[in-house]
């Protein structure tokens, strides 16, 4: 296991208006490692991954990347620092094929004219690093791709970039089982690739299969930064439902602040 | 047939295709709803050979002259709506911009005394201006294009009404601009054009056969580049020996031979364009926000300026469109750019396969649906039709055509090729 962290966010504070959607929310990205970033709807899992790539300025917090304290303020920074983020809607363009798609918005030119030949050549690469292949053809248009095909092409795009941390928002939510199983031995053969990965799922089995790691939000709180080893199922599942499990998580007082904002239920 | 495995570079296996793979690929993608121009050029033959049989002088090489500069202004439309549909948008003001551009032109070519090399730069910065504004409205204001170009539709057509002075007829004299759409090149001059286009067409398709072989990569095969080549030989070598005969009506007064200008201007064009869509980073990223708009915004596109750009060069294409139309009548009127002109020209384009929907388009398929449009009008006004069954005709046309697209994206969409 690495001994610094690639990506620690410390004390994360965001607002919109007068809802506080981040309370002092930490997360730490070990390079070689899939972090799994879990929490239910609401506690402030796309907010945070949108702070950390720039779409959302954050209130207060550090960002530290690779020992060094850093700003983001825009989704450029994000990416000069390694930054990927592989949205659960593709964002892909079924009207262009793999190697445009992978490049998109980043295209490599000779003079005014694409360069088409380097750009397959370094798609080709990729995918080959990622041990893809089961696309009959880089030319394929996106749209002729099946659903885990597109996520491949997604991660690949986001790992053409020698990028450092690669964040997946839930990459298997739409997927079939056999689907789940290749895009998930694809998460792990990005880290084992040496980068940091941070995987937001719902799906516990995912979880357990792949993640070295588990970051639980509660309620906009970072309830719990554990080793998946040390874990149980169960102890997760309370984690992200209740904030705490056993002497893990927020302490109970914190835990029970924000309960009663359920409607119907107070206490 | 025989498929051999090869690697490419990257190590992802990909099948080499041979000459039969390629056309059975071809035919699936057929199959599939990915139809591109194939409609439109049986369309075309069929169109021909009905229109031939039925009046001999449509075969003429006089007739076939006379359809370069008859189909110009709405083919150049087209070609600049290409742009605009592939965004899934529409430009119904292209029309009446042409007719207000070319009025530009005419009113200071004759009223103001400029001279051409100043009064058609007017006309396309006209042109260029009209497209921004349109675009800006649409991008920044957020209002649909459907309703900022009817507007604009309304609009223009005041407009060049109160340039004309109430809709007095302004005819022109200068020749340069006379010469464009009723001259010729001389026989020497349009053999030349010929084939520097063939060797030019040649040059281009083997040399990314050479770069893409030279880095490992997969290439088209040689018998599909070659007969792909040839094809354009014969059309082009066949057009330019048809249109260099002798085909005035009474050689001994004056003698009518050579490709038209207009000819090379829209080939010079279509050239320009088809390099801006299919080689340029801008090409790439007209498509992707015609595919996934929001796609293109997380990969960084200005979204927003892609959209006023498609804009500008609709009505930039318009303009010249409109000069070219002012040069064939020698001279503009309110009815300039009207009437038909706009619904002819989407037609077109979406006779020659570019998708309503977006996404989808090349600048030859307003070349071809702008030939298809061209030989109606055409054909039909030969066989002595009125304008109203034409209308009707090329309405019905154009309907065809929009629901095989329709169609062919549901198709598409069921088989998952688009």
């Amino acid at each position: 296991m690495a001994a610094t962290p690639l990506l620690e966010l410390r004390g994360i504070d965001k607002s919109f208006g007068p809802v506080q959607v981040l309370h002092d929310v930490g997360l730490t990205v070990y390079p070689g490692e899939v972090t799994a970033l879990v929490g239910d709807n609401g506690a402030g899992k796309s907010t945070l991954v949108k702070c950390v790539s720039g779409i959302y300025t954050m209130d207060a917090g550090t960002v530290t990347f690779d020992g060094n304290q850093v700003a983001v303020h825009n989704p450029r920074d994000a990416a000069a620092l390694g930054i990927e983020v592989v949205y659960q809607d593709l964002a892909l363009c079924d009207n262009l094929d793999i190697v445009q798609n992978m490049f998109l918005g980043r295209e490599k030119t000779r003079g005014i004219v694409l360069d088409e030949p380097t750009m397959e050549q370094m798609a080709g690469d990729t995918l080959a690093g990622l041990s893809v292949r089961t696309v009959k053809s880089l030319r394929q248009l996106v749209a002729s791709l099946s659903g885990g095909q597109r996520q491949t092409v997604a991660i690949a795009k986001a790992v053409l970039w020698n990028s450092r941390v690669v964040i997946l928002d839930e990459p298997t939510a739409a997927l079939g089982v056999a689907q789940t199983a290749q895009v998930l031995e694809l998460v792990r053969r990005l880290a084992d690739n040496g980068l940091g990965v941070v995987l937001i799922s719902h799906n516990m089995n995912d979880v357990f299969a792949v993640a070295d790691r588990i970051a639980a939000l509660y309620l906009g709180r970072t309830a719990a930064e554990v080793k998946t080893t040390d874990v149980t199922h169960s102890q997760i599942v309370e984690l992200i439902t209740a904030g705490r499990s056993g002497n893990l998580g927020l302490p109970p007082e914190k835990a029970s602040e924000f309960i009663d904002i359920t409607p119907g239920d107070h206490q | 047939m025989t498929t051999t495995t090869t690697t490419t570079a990257g190590g992802v296996r990909v099948v080499k295709p041979t000459v039969a793979s390629h056309i059975n690929d071809y035919w699936g993608r057929i199959r599939g709803g990915d139809l591109g121009s194939l409609p439109a050029i049986l369309g075309l033959v069929v169109l021909c050979l009905i229109f031939g049989v039925a009046r001999e002088t449509f075969l003429s090489s006089l007739n076939f002259a006379n359809l370069f500069s008859q189909g110009a202004q709405v083919t150049f439309i087209a070609m600049g709506l290409v742009f605009v549909l592939l965004l899934g948008e529409i430009d119904l003001s292209a029309g009446y911009a042409s007719g207000v551009c070319g009025a530009v032109m005419a009113v200071l070519l004759t009223n103001h005394g400029w001279s051409w090399y100043t009064a058609i730069p007017a006309a396309l910065v006209t042109g260029l201006a009209i497209g921004f504004s349109l675009g800006f409205m649409v991008a920044k204001l957020g209002i649909p294009s459907f309703v900022v170009t009817l507007a604009a539709f309304l609009g223009f057509q005041g407009v060049l009404l109160s340039l004309l002075k109430g809709g007095i007829n302004v005819s022109i004299r200068d020749n340069f601009v006379l010469d464009l759409a009723n001259s010729n090149m001389s026989v020497g001059v349009s053999w030349t054009f010929a084939i520097v286009a063939i060797v030019g067409f040649a040059a281009v398709q083997l040399n990314r056969v050479r770069s893409r072989a030279a880095r490992g990569l997969v290439t088209d095969p040689m018998g599909i580049v070659l007969a792909r080549i040839v094809g354009l030989a014969i059309v082009i070598l066949l057009a330019t020996t048809v249109l260099t005969q002798e085909r005035s009506l009474n050689p001994v007064i004056i003698s009518v031979k050579g490709v038209p200008i207009v000819a090379p201007i829209i080939a010079v064009f279509f050239i320009i364009w088809t390099f801006v869509l299919s080689r340029t980073t801008y090409g790439r990223h007209v498509y992707a926000v015609g595919g996934n708009a929001e796609a293109a915004r997380r990969a960084g596109i200005a979204v927003d300026r892609i959209r006023i750009s498609v804009f500008v060069i609709c009505s930039f294409m318009a303009s010249i469109g409109g000069i070219l139309a002012v040069s064939r009548a020698n001279s503009v009127d309110p009815n300039t750019g009207g009437s038909n002109i706009l619904l002819y020209s989407v037609g077109a384009a979406v006779i020659g396969g570019a998708s309503l929907f977006g996404g989808k388009g090349k600048a030859i398929n307003a070349l071809i649906g702008g030939a298809v449009i061209a030989v109606i009008d055409n054909g039909m006004g030969l066989m002595g039709y009125s304008s109203g069954t034409k209308f009707i005709a090329t309405g019905v046309i154009l309907l065809v055509a929009a629901s095989v697209d329709a169609l062919s994206r549901r198709r598409a969409a069921a088989t998952g090729t688009r």
